[in-house]
């Protein structure tokens, strides 16, 4: 699904990801840990394409195919989904409609009918319940006057109509009480499929109770420095990051396809 | 010198006639008016960009025109239907070049008198000695001086008091352009909201694309104590056509005024709105959206004249430019000695496109007054990356993006057009200007 080789990565004149690995098998959920400034957001921004993070060395194969040589809009008419950890306010944007322009142009891209406003309209339903958010709040400008748990929803939300092959989260519990953290997560494992993947970026094991991970990751200096199964997401609670950013990184364990 | 030699091409070319010959036919009280301001006009030329009003503006290539008076149109017909605005549920009152043409209007509604100036002052030379260009006075600059000299007719919209029409006014005013010569026409309007009324009133100044006509309106609105009035205003013109447009307002004692302008066409546009509290509990609303792209140059002047205690007034006035279209919005808000409890609020936002368009936004506060409430504020910056990236990161291609975003910057004073034919009009241009057509037209309510 994906396949991240020797990624470097800077922001403006900073070098964040220095020769990251990473493969993601169809239908795995990865966790990315690592402490403040490793790179775990700038990762989920170069999958996404975001202008400004320029990528220096290293390749990105998503379902084969050069995934940085394609803009961000046709990223995610291939598959490709980013949940923001900061989701932008749009006043003047309806939220529901702009969705129903992505979900056509990523059904043309792929030669799909088109859904009428009938069909949408039910599609938005459907998910509006399964993220447990207000229909009314979907239907406002995007994210214009939404609390911190209700934009991290509406991410969800929009994940859910969309449907990727390869969700990013990133730092989706940030900000989270426990309440709205286990409606998220409950929104996300009801995405969880054979044909999605996701990767999961987050600094705190918490979130990883509810999104239990097939693989754990952990990032220190834009590398990956330990792999392992989602065990090593308690011990990462227990003892911090410290020791590993002490520790020489190993060779990169890439977890098993 | 050069300001001569500018005015005298414009009155040599058919204009300084005409202006002496409707100045001798017009009633006497009329005629001096007129005589006057052409006197004015000659002795002041046109405006140069070292007067602070026009610093920002040169009219430089109005004053290069030979105009010729705009004549009465072969087929009025068919400049109005091709200039026609979509919508119903108002009463048209139709100008081509300026004169009324009574086969394409409409009746007025009940509680108002929608007369053309020049049939009212042909019955009834008089009635109107007391009203026209009262409210603006001698505060208009030569262009309005231009309009009073030379205006051929207009529209007197006489709302009788206690009234509340039905249905706007629709003041439809369309150039045919000139058929390859340039042409000018004058139109004149005249609103007087009675004591208590209610109504709203629309001019709209469309015309062909690629003919260099002028168009210089002149509109006064009087609201007499207690009256609402809601004015709206299009500026639709050609893509190579000049406007230079003077509005004056006069609010009596516990009135309520709204003011929509929006300005999308021309090649060189100018408007100055003018008002003035002359009566205490009066509220004032000016709205104003104008948009510009390549070389077009379009300028708003706007003056609030808290004369008197008691008043409000509220200004949100945005700008979109794009290609090296340069925008221009001078805002002045002048609280009077003893106009205590005035409570001013005054917002410029523009919206630059591309690195060669350029705003000048000048919010002016003149506070005579202490005990006030005053805030004024501008701001000018690009399309927000982070609002891009969020929406292409969806799907959507990054012209529809910064379509979308251009859009929503400009909706709020769209939606807030309640003449249908208006907004119906400013959003078909807008979606015809934003490039990603199909996923735009899909992300719109």
């Amino acid at each position: 699904m994906l396949e991240i080789k020797n990624l470097h990565a800077r922001v403006g004149d900073k070098d964040i990801l220095n020769g990251l690995d990473l493969a993601v098998g169809k239908g795995e959920v990865h966790a990315i840990m690592g402490p403040n400034g490793s790179g775990k957001s700038t990762l989920a921004h170069v999958l996404a394409g975001r202008p400004g993070y320029t990528v220096t060395a290293g390749t990105v194969l998503y379902r084969g195919r050069d995934l940085l040589a394609l803009p961000p809009e046709e990223r995610a008419r291939e598959g490709v989904f980013l949940a923001f950890q900061y989701p932008v306010e749009i006043p003047g944007v309806s939220n529901v409609y702009f969705l129903k322009a992505a979900k056509n142009a990523i059904l043309r891209h792929r030669g799909l009918p088109e859904m009428d406003a009938m069909d949408f309209l039910a599609l938005v339903k459907e998910k509006a319940k399964l993220v447990e958010i207000d229909e009314t709040l979907v239907k406002r400008a995007v994210n214009e006057g939404f609390s911190g748990g209700e934009k991290k929803r509406n991410e969800i939300f929009q994940m859910a109509v969309l449907e990727p092959t390869l969700a990013v989260l990133d730092e989706t519990d940030s900000g989270l009480d426990i309440d709205a953290l286990r409606i998220v997560a409950s929104g996300v494992n009801q995405l969880r499929g054979p044909e999605r993947s996701m990767v999961v970026v987050t600094h705190y094991q918490r979130l990883l109770n509810h999104i239990v991970p097939d693989f754990v990751h952990v990032l220190v200096e834009g590398r990956i420095v330990r792999s392992g199964g989602k065990e090593m997401a308690l011990e990462l609670e227990e003892r911090g990051y410290s020791w590993l950013e002490k520790e020489p990184a190993p060779a990169a364990a890439p977890a098993a396809r | 010198m050069m300001a001569v030699a500018e005015e005298r091409l414009l009155l040599r070319a058919g204009l300084g006639e005409r202006a002496r010959r409707l100045a001798e036919s017009a009633p006497g009280w009329l005629g001096r008016r007129r005589a006057a301001a052409l006197a004015r006009f000659e002795e002041r030329g046109f405006p140069t960009t070292r007067e602070e009003a026009w610093r920002k503006t040169s009219v430089a290539p109005i004053a290069r025109t030979a105009f010729r008076p705009a004549d009465a149109p072969r087929d009025a017909g068919a400049a109005v239907a091709a200039a026609s605005l979509p919508g119903s549920g108002e009463a048209r009152i139709v100008f081509v070049n300026g004169r009324h043409v009574p086969e394409l209007s409409s009746p007025a509604p009940a509680g108002v008198e929608a007369l053309s100036l020049r049939g009212l002052l042909a019955r009834d030379p008089d009635r109107l000695s007391p009203l026209l260009g009262e409210v603006l006075g001698d505060r208009g600059h030569v262009f309005a001086d231009l309009n009073t000299a030379l205006f051929e007719d207009g529209a007197a919209v006489l709302v009788a008091p206690g009234a509340a029409p039905a249905v706007p006014v629709h003041l439809v005013h369309v150039s045919t352009g000139g058929d390859g010569e340039p042409a000018a026409s004058f139109p004149r309007t005249l609103v007087v909201a009675g004591r208590g009324s209610e109504a709203t009133v629309v001019e709209s100044y469309r015309g062909p694309g690629g003919a260099a006509y002028l168009t210089v309106p002149v509109s006064e609105a009087l609201l007499e104590d207690g009256a609402r009035l809601d004015h709206y205003r299009l500026q639709d013109e050609g893509d190579a056509a000049f406007h230079v447009s003077t509005f004056a307002v006069r609010q009596g004692r516990d009135t309520g005024f709204t003011d929509h302008s929006i300005s999308l066409g021309a090649a060189l546009s100018r408007h100055d709105l003018d008002q003035v509290f002359a009566g205490e509990g009066g509220e004032c609303t000016l709205n104003g959206l104008f948009l510009a792209d390549g070389t077009r140059h379009t300028d708003t002047h706007t003056r609030i004249d808290h004369a008197v205690p008691h008043c409000a007034s509220r200004e949100l006035y945005k700008g979109v430019l794009d290609g090296s279209a340069r925008g221009v919005f001078d805002g002045l808000i002048v609280v009077r000695k003893g106009a205590q409890k005035t409570d001013a609020w005054q917002t410029n936002k523009n919206l630059l496109l591309s690195r060669q368009a350029l705003v000048d936004s000048t919010p002016r506060l003149e506070i005579l007054a202490d005990d006030v409430k005053c805030r004024h504020g501008s701001t000018t910056g690009q399309l927000d990356p982070g609002a891009l990236f969020y929406l292409r990161s969806r799907g959507i291609s990054e012209a529809a993006a910064r379509s979308l975003l251009i859009y929503a910057f400009a909706s709020d004073l769209v939606h807030r057009l309640r003449v249908e034919s208006l907004r119906r009009a400013v959003e078909a241009h807008l979606r015809s200007h934003l490039a990603g057509a199909r996923e735009v037209e899909e992300a719109l309510p």
